[in-house]
């Protein structure tokens, strides 16, 4: 390919060269005019082949960035359809060295940057300084920690930077508007704002509060919003999209369709369920 | 260990300190709030209530009342004669054993101490709708007592397993008007009803309180808890000076959250002459993987909001504990007991499933006094201190619960003759 094209696709293009940071994609996205699409989908569950054969299958259908979780053992952030997934996969043997093995071999062909979900505990378990070398070189560019609020977050930013992981932070409906902005301020690559009070999982409705919180949360930053958290339907991905977010996360919904029958009916499952959230919040 | 106040100071540890924790909840490097962010500002709100109640007049008046009136403070410091002269050496010289009677209080242990305080602030920040995790059922019986006796709606996470080994305590709660939700994620024990009261709370702070059962969980819980169960330590102490007129020598109490012995211990932290001893659930020994002696084989992490020692593998996965006791069965303990332990403040040892069942009937054939299975860890350790010990120091043990729960578990474990 020649150079100029290489360059034109902003490093996004296959094969060896190093997906895109997760503040450089969701910035290319905006200047197009476009709201991203975030898939979740949970490590090793139900098995580490499928979930490569998953990252591949969302990355060619739609997905923008992808968000991976690494099973914990006490998910208390999770509702009921990716705790099970968890208690699934870790019951399969999955580890966090096999998950970044598996993402290392996979990440290469793949254009949407990979952002880690992982609970704190196995993070600090870990050392902050290794962990974040580790999962770097896997070609995670991204990582969500739910049980890390604005307070805890010090300790481990340094070694983030160094190994050039953005830390994305989530706001909540519950949270004051004095602390959105600072929230907003430390948070790198977007900010996740959680639509519901409440755990992950599939709702009916998404809260109309939604477009109140993304308003707020326009007057303190112009960084891009991810809402995420209950949104499992494209009509509802398009409502959240028409209220003004940057990047739509869909996590449970992933999950439970690729966990239903045989492996292969999973993969083709959520290879359409992907195209047709994409349609949605193309305008 | 030899507690040495250099080393010590230079890691910042004080434990004399009376500033603890500190503002951002911390002990020492244990603590903090590792939490949701849809939790943190019912965690500041809680915080600000306390802070704002603690000392008022009428918030204290009406809790020292219905401690009083309710609970039937304040519990006797009893001298146990017969289990005194069962570790008395030859020439009758010997550790003096004393029981704090924690099991006489109203619903039988020590839980509702503090849970009667959280539903005074409850009932001041209006939250109408209560949840709590249980394990033995202690805090669940004491937090739906509290709920019925103010008219609150009270929802109770139990673990399936515990259902099943405390279905007394399940018939209880049910009766005061509680809703019971089984747990049977995980091994559906204690750590399981811990999560999904958290994932309840995350989903109804708006109008929920969580009555927190142990010295556990985010800031402020390990203060608060150790707050409201203070007052055991503060009775102890003037029960001691009446009787001897002195400070006790040693203060002994089982741990799994720890909440039952950080109020004994409290009181007595900045009182060096006062050895403090926790004793964990050993199970079936901590050189077997079924154990719950977090502070004896564990590592420093997080679980339910806390920095602490933790049961963890190498992966940074919590491990199932092991316990006869539903109450100890924890692979997490209070930050405050770990940062004790890193001070060299308090010394913690276990004791196994078998030790505790022996310790059950010990106390039961001596004293006419059945406790808690959790209460049995902690007397069973006298089996090991005594022989340690010269003179005849004075020992006080936190009696904190009693064994009516107990009774199907220990029936099955225990050969005592046809019915």
């Amino acid at each position: 390919m020649p150079l100029f094209l290489a360059l034109y696709n902003g490093g996004r293009s296959r094969m060896g060269q190093a997906m895109a940071s997760v503040s450089s994609c969701m910035e290319a996205l905006r200047d197009r005019g476009q709201c991203a699409l975030i898939p979740f989908i949970t490590a090793g569950d139900p098995n580490l082949e499928t979930t490569a054969a998953a990252l591949q299958v969302l990355d060619r259908s739609g997905a923008d960035l992808i968000e991976l979780g690494v099973p914990y053992s006490d998910p208390l952030a999770d509702g009921p359809v990716i705790q099970a997934a968890a208690t699934r996969a870790l019951q399969q043997g999955t580890r966090l060295e096999s998950v970044l093995e598996m993402l290392k071999t996979v990440s290469p062909q793949l254009q949407a940057p990979i952002v880690l979900f992982t609970y704190y505990n196995p993070i600090l378990n870990r050392g902050f300084e290794r962990f974040f070398q580790e999962i770097a070189a896997a070609g995670a560019r991204g990582l969500v920690v739910p049980d890390l609020p604005l307070e805890e977050i010090e300790p481990l930013s340094k070694a983030a930077t160094t190994a050039g992981i953005e830390v994305i932070l989530l706001v909540a409906p519950t949270t004051p508007k004095e602390r959105i902005a600072l929230i907003a301020e430390r948070s790198q690559g977007f900010i996740y704002l959680v639509s519901v009070t409440g755990v992950t999982g599939m709702r009916t409705q998404i809260e109309s509060r939604v477009q109140e919180l993304l308003t707020d949360l326009r007057s303190v930053t112009d960084k891009p919003i991810g809402v995420g958290f209950g949104i499992s339907q494209p009509g509802q991905a398009r409502q959240v999209m028409q209220w003004g977010a940057d990047a739509v996360i869909v996590g449970s919904a992933f999950v439970k369709r690729l966990s239903e029958g045989t492996p292969q009916q999973g993969l083709q499952s959520i290879e359409s369920f992907c195209r047709s959230l994409k349609t949605a919040i193309l305008d | 260990m030899v507690f040495s106040p250099a080393s010590s100071a230079a890691l910042g540890l004080d434990p004399s300190s009376s500033q603890r924790p500190d503002a951002l909840g911390r002990f020492g490097q244990f603590g903090g709030k590792y939490v949701p962010e849809t939790l943190m500002p019912a965690l500041s709100e809680l915080e600000a209530a306390f802070y704002q109640y603690r000392n008022e007049p009428a918030f204290q008046q009406e809790l020292d009342g219905l401690l009083r009136h309710y609970v039937g403070r304040a519990t006797p410091l009893y001298f146990a004669e017969r289990l005194t002269q069962h570790y008395a050496r030859p020439d009758g010289s010997g550790a003096q054993i004393y029981l704090k009677r924690e099991d006489l209080n109203h619903t039988g242990a020590h839980k509702i101490n503090n849970a009667l305080g959280q539903v005074l602030l409850a009932k001041r920040m209006g939250k109408r709708r209560i949840i709590a995790e249980t394990g033995a059922g202690q805090h669940g019986v004491a937090t739906a007592t509290v709920c019925a006796r103010f008219g609150l709606e009270c929802i109770i996470y139990m673990g399936v397993h515990d259902m099943e080994r405390q279905a007394l305590n399940v018939f209880r709660m049910r009766l005061m008007g509680a809703e019971v939700r089984p747990v049977s994620a995980g091994t559906g024990t204690l750590k399981d009803a811990t999560s999904e009261a958290i994932r309840d709370w995350v989903t109804n702070v708006e109008t929920t309180h969580y009555i927190l059962g142990s010295v556990a969980g985010p800031h402020p819980y390990p203060m608060l808890v150790r707050d409201f169960q203070a007052v055991i330590g503060r009775e102890t102490r003037a029960q001691c000076l009446d009787t001897w007129g002195g400070l006790p020598d040693i203060l002994l109490a089982c741990v799994g959250g720890g909440s039952n012995a950080m109020g004994l211990f409290h009181e007595f932290v900045g009182e060096p002459s006062v050895r403090l001893i926790g004793i964990e659930a050993g199970g079936e020994g901590v050189d077997s993987e079924k154990h719950a002696a977090t502070l004896t084989r564990g590592r420093v992490g997080v679980l339910h909001g806390a920095m602490s020692y933790l049961l963890q593998d190498d992966d940074g996965q919590v491990i199932e504990p092991h316990s006869i006791s539903a109450g100890l069965d924890y692979p997490g303990v209070g930050p405050e007991h770990s940062y004790l332990k890193d001070a060299g403040r308090a010394e913690y040892y276990s004791i196994t499933d078998q030790q505790a069942l022996q310790a059950f009937q010990l106390l039961s054939r001596l004293e006419g006094i059945i406790p808690a299975l959790e209460t049995a860890h902690a007397i069973a350790y006298l089996d090991i201190l005594c022989p340690q010990l010269s003179g005849s120091p004075r020992i006080v043990i936190n009696c904190s619960g009693r064994g009516d729960k107990d009774m199907q578990t220990a029936a099955k474990l225990l050969n005592l003759g046809e019915a």
